[in-house]
């Protein structure tokens, strides 16, 4: 039986999780909040950037369930003795992808080839020669990979394309089948959904959910054989740093939101509610803490965290456990770092709340104080903790990467995209380039913001009435040219 | 406005004396003078001497917070927090913890001056820049032209700084081979080693500053000044540039003045990949090195650079805008 570590992350994102079951299931009850989500899913772009995120979101997850594996027992002992465990600590996603673990060339090799990178003198029929090597995996099934090469790849890429979309096209009957009711026939639904004639836009979902699918069915397809992404200076495969860094900048974008908010909506709130030196203090507060820029703040406190945790090694067992209490501790700080912009606004908001007519009627029915704030005002503020929250997201995922550059990011032993991007830096500037581990990590983390970003602009359309104006829409033309 | 000033100054202080004693419990407590020079001293076996001599020689020879040995008011300025904060305050740096010890005051200067020149053509472009842009969209709204590129928009602002850089380094650097990869030039060969810097920072950002300004044009474009404006018979790209500019422009000074500490603190990320030796570069050096008395005196300096730019930014208001007045 393997050993369950339960490190600071995972044991954030489980709670996480359950917190956002609690919500679907309160959002389910309630009939403005519902209206706002239907919303957020009738927007095309908002949809399809959420099935984006949700399979990240997935990725995330089982790179989050960790153990560490039983080791056989030695040989001879009594099975009385207690057993151990093995020093590594993996995750679903390692035992998932063992075998890209266990694909690690010598160095560098470039996506999907067959061939090293680096000329190297080796032993062939014989003597020795002077010339790029054959890879250890990569393409190492084939017999004549100077021929078979190109066959093998497009074979291999078209079937699991084919594969993909067999998938969503089983989706698609699905989806079709379940609106049958809705719309006369599944027949009917179908020629609906074609046409773009649904209720919520599934077109649009589908044709996401296609892509994707015949994108991840053609990398599973090929990776158990290639590189897709190629290899980085010590052969490993880059593809698997990419998945494992997608649950680094998740774990960035979610936990350090998430700490941010207990002190800005509860300050936030009593500075609004009470005005006055509470007030006062309350501002002074986050004007100091405003004062100083962002980033000096954050490497001050990330310095302080290092000579924290060199100075208590007996807090984790393994360096997988020192590196997530690292990036903990870096959520914790960008948390009460960056509480003050959502302070304000819920303090604005606040100090307009507490003047409308129901909060009176409240006083004079004598509420206490405590108990208005929190069934009165809180759930009123609370599409302003929504919105910042979502657009928060993706701009710590910017920002890891500059941390990360700056050296007060997340610890070098965890892929993250700013640790790829580091050592990307350097791999440009050889000759020739080694340009896959740059592309890899700019190829995720483009997709990744992007959805991010139109996930929460979806969300802030949805949630905020006023910027729901500034949305760009092309006009049908009303007169045509007299 | 002399009410006004004075009484901005009074508040100042009082966030300085905050952001002071803020820093210092933070470095302090976690990190004492002891470890410090067991860090600076390096080497695995440290004898107590060569701590209190490392001490002794940078002023770290006294009790933090309260000094019980002295009388009266001596128990409380005879401590480093003391001492230090009152040399902060008079922005006296002082030298750096490293072996070999700079005086960050003099370094501060020179650098400075380095950083201006990279940032203050790059604040200018990006007001110009993001502003035209912004506007063109906004001309140009409820049609194609406007939604590709707020699409666009939303793709830039989706690519970190990184990247950019990257790429530019690349392209313009090794391909072309137009500009130098890096380094630093004083005089006017400056030029062709911050063109780079300058232009991909203004890509950067971009798509950010563009998007924003355009919502603030949209939010002015339905107020009724526009619609007299347009009554008047006047054309369009006047009605924009004109009026609606005129009046967006105290949430584009409030946006872009929030940049404006950085224009003297220079950007951390650009300075360095571009090897401009500005205070940016001076930062991470810093980090990188674990010089915690640069990196104190850098988040005090940036904490009164914001608290300038602030006045400053009131101030443009008073400009830009006839009906503010500070009192």
């Amino acid at each position: 039986m393997p050993k369950l570590v339960l490190l600071w992350t995972d044991a954030v994102l489980y709670v996480l999780l359950i917190a956002l079951c609690i919500y679907v299931w309160r959002v389910r009850t309630k009939p403005n909040l519902r209206a706002n989500w239907r919303r957020v899913l009738r927007d095309p772009a908002g949809l399809c950037a959420g099935i984006v995120l949700l399979l990240f979101a997935l990725l995330t997850f089982a790179e989050s369930v960790h153990f560490r594996r039983t080791l056989p027992p030695a040989p001879g002992a009594s099975p009385a003795v207690a057993t151990f465990y093995a020093t590594r600590t993996e995750s679903l996603l390692d035992v998932m992808l063992q075998r890209q673990h266990e694909m690690r060339e010598s160095s560098y090799s470039a996506p999907l080839a067959y061939l090293g990178f680096t000329k190297e003198s080796f032993e062939r029929d014989g003597q020795t020669v002077r010339g790029y090597p054959r890879l250890a995996f990569g393409g190492a099934h084939l017999a004549d990979p100077a021929r078979q090469w190109a066959g093998d790849v497009l074979a291999r890429a078209a079937a699991g394309c084919a594969f993909g979309l067999l998938v969503a096209c089983i989706v698609s009957l699905a989806a079709a089948a379940a609106l049958g009711r809705q719309h006369g026939s599944a027949m009917q639904a179908l020629r609906d959904i074609a046409t773009d004639r649904t209720d919520y836009p599934l077109r649009a979902a589908l044709v996401t959910v296609g892509v994707l699918c015949m994108l991840g069915g053609a990398v599973i397809a090929l990776m158990d054989h290639y590189h897709v992404f190629g290899t980085d200076r010590t052969g490993n495969d880059v593809l698997l740093q990419a998945l494992k860094s997608v649950r680094t900048a998740f774990v960035i974008g979610t936990i350090a939101t998430i700490a941010t908010l207990p002190f800005a909506v509860v300050l936030g709130v009593l500075a609004g509610y009470f005005k006055g030196w509470v007030d006062e203090v309350i501002q002074y507060l986050y004007t100091t803490l405003t004062s100083v820029p962002n980033v000096l703040l954050i490497a001050a406190c990330v310095l302080m965290v290092q000579v924290f945790l060199d100075k208590h090694p007996e807090m984790f067992e393994t360096g997988v456990e020192r590196s997530d209490l690292k990036i903990f501790l870096l959520c914790v700080i960008l948390g009460l770092t960056g509480w003050a912009t959502l302070c304000r606004l819920v303090r604005g908001e606040t100090l307009k709340l507490r003047e409308l007519e129901y909060v009176q009627a409240a006083t004079a029915f004598g509420v206490s104080d405590a108990r208005i704030m929190a069934r009165h005002i809180v759930p009123n503020v609370m599409h302003l903790v929504l919105i910042t929250t979502v657009l928060n997201f993706s701009d710590l995922i910017l920002y890891e990467a500059v941390l990360t550059y700056v050296g007060v990011g997340v610890d070098p032993s965890m892929s993250s995209f700013g640790g790829m991007i580091n050592l990307a830096r350097n791999e440009m500037s050889r000759d020739p380039v080694v340009w896959w581990s740059f592309a890899a990590a700019f190829g995720f983390m483009v997709t990744l913001v992007l959805a991010a970003n139109l996930y929460a602009d979806a969300v802030r359309d949805a949630f905020d009435p006023r910027s729901r104006s500034f949305r760009p829409r092309v006009l049908p033309k009303l007169i045509e040219k007299a | 406005m002399l009410n006004y000033l004075v009484r901005r100054l009074g508040y100042a202080l009082l966030i300085l004396v905050g952001v002071n004693l803020f820093t210092f419990v933070l470095f302090f407590t976690v990190n004492t003078p002891d470890d410090m020079a067991r860090l600076n001293i390096g080497g695995k076996r440290v004898t107590q001497e060569q701590i209190d001599k490392w001490k002794s020689e940078r002023g770290y020879d006294k009790p933090l917070y309260w000094n019980a040995k002295h009388q009266g008011s001596e128990k409380l300025t005879e401590t480093i927090v003391w001492e230090r904060s009152v040399s902060l305050l008079a922005l006296d740096f002082g030298r750096s913890d490293a072996k070999n010890s700079v005086d960050i005051g003099h370094e501060i200067k020179t650098r400075m001056g380095v950083s201006l020149q990279l940032a203050v053509p790059l604040f200018l472009l990006q007001i110009v820049a993001s502003t035209s842009f912004a506007l063109v969209l906004v001309f140009f709204r409820h049609t194609r032209i406007d939604f590709w590129g707020v699409v666009l928009c939303v793709v830039m602002l989706s690519i970190s700084s990184l990247f950019y850089i990257i790429v530019g380094q690349f392209l313009f650097s090794r391909v072309f081979k137009l500009v130098p990869i890096s380094g630093y030039a004083g005089g006017l060969d400056a030029v062709k080693f911050l063109v780079l810097p300058v232009l991909l920072a203004l890509l950067a950002r971009l798509g950010t500053e563009a998007r924003l300004y355009r919502a603030m044009f949209l939010e002015e474009i339905g107020r009724d000044y526009v619609r007299t404006a347009r009554a008047k018979g006047l054309a369009e790209h006047i009605v924009l540039g004109r009026h609606v500019l005129k009046n967006a422009l105290i949430p584009i000074i409030t946006s872009a003045g929030s940049y404006l500490p950085y224009v003297f603190l220079g950007s951390l990320v650009f300075e360095s990949f571009f090897g401009v030796p500005g205070l940016g570069a001076f930062v991470i050096e810093a980090i990188t090195g674990q010089d915690f008395a640069i990196v104190r005196s850098m988040v005090f300096l940036g904490a009164v650079l914001y608290i300038a730019s602030n006045v400053l930014i009131d101030l443009a208001y008073t400009w830009v805008d006839p009906r503010v007045r500070l009192h």
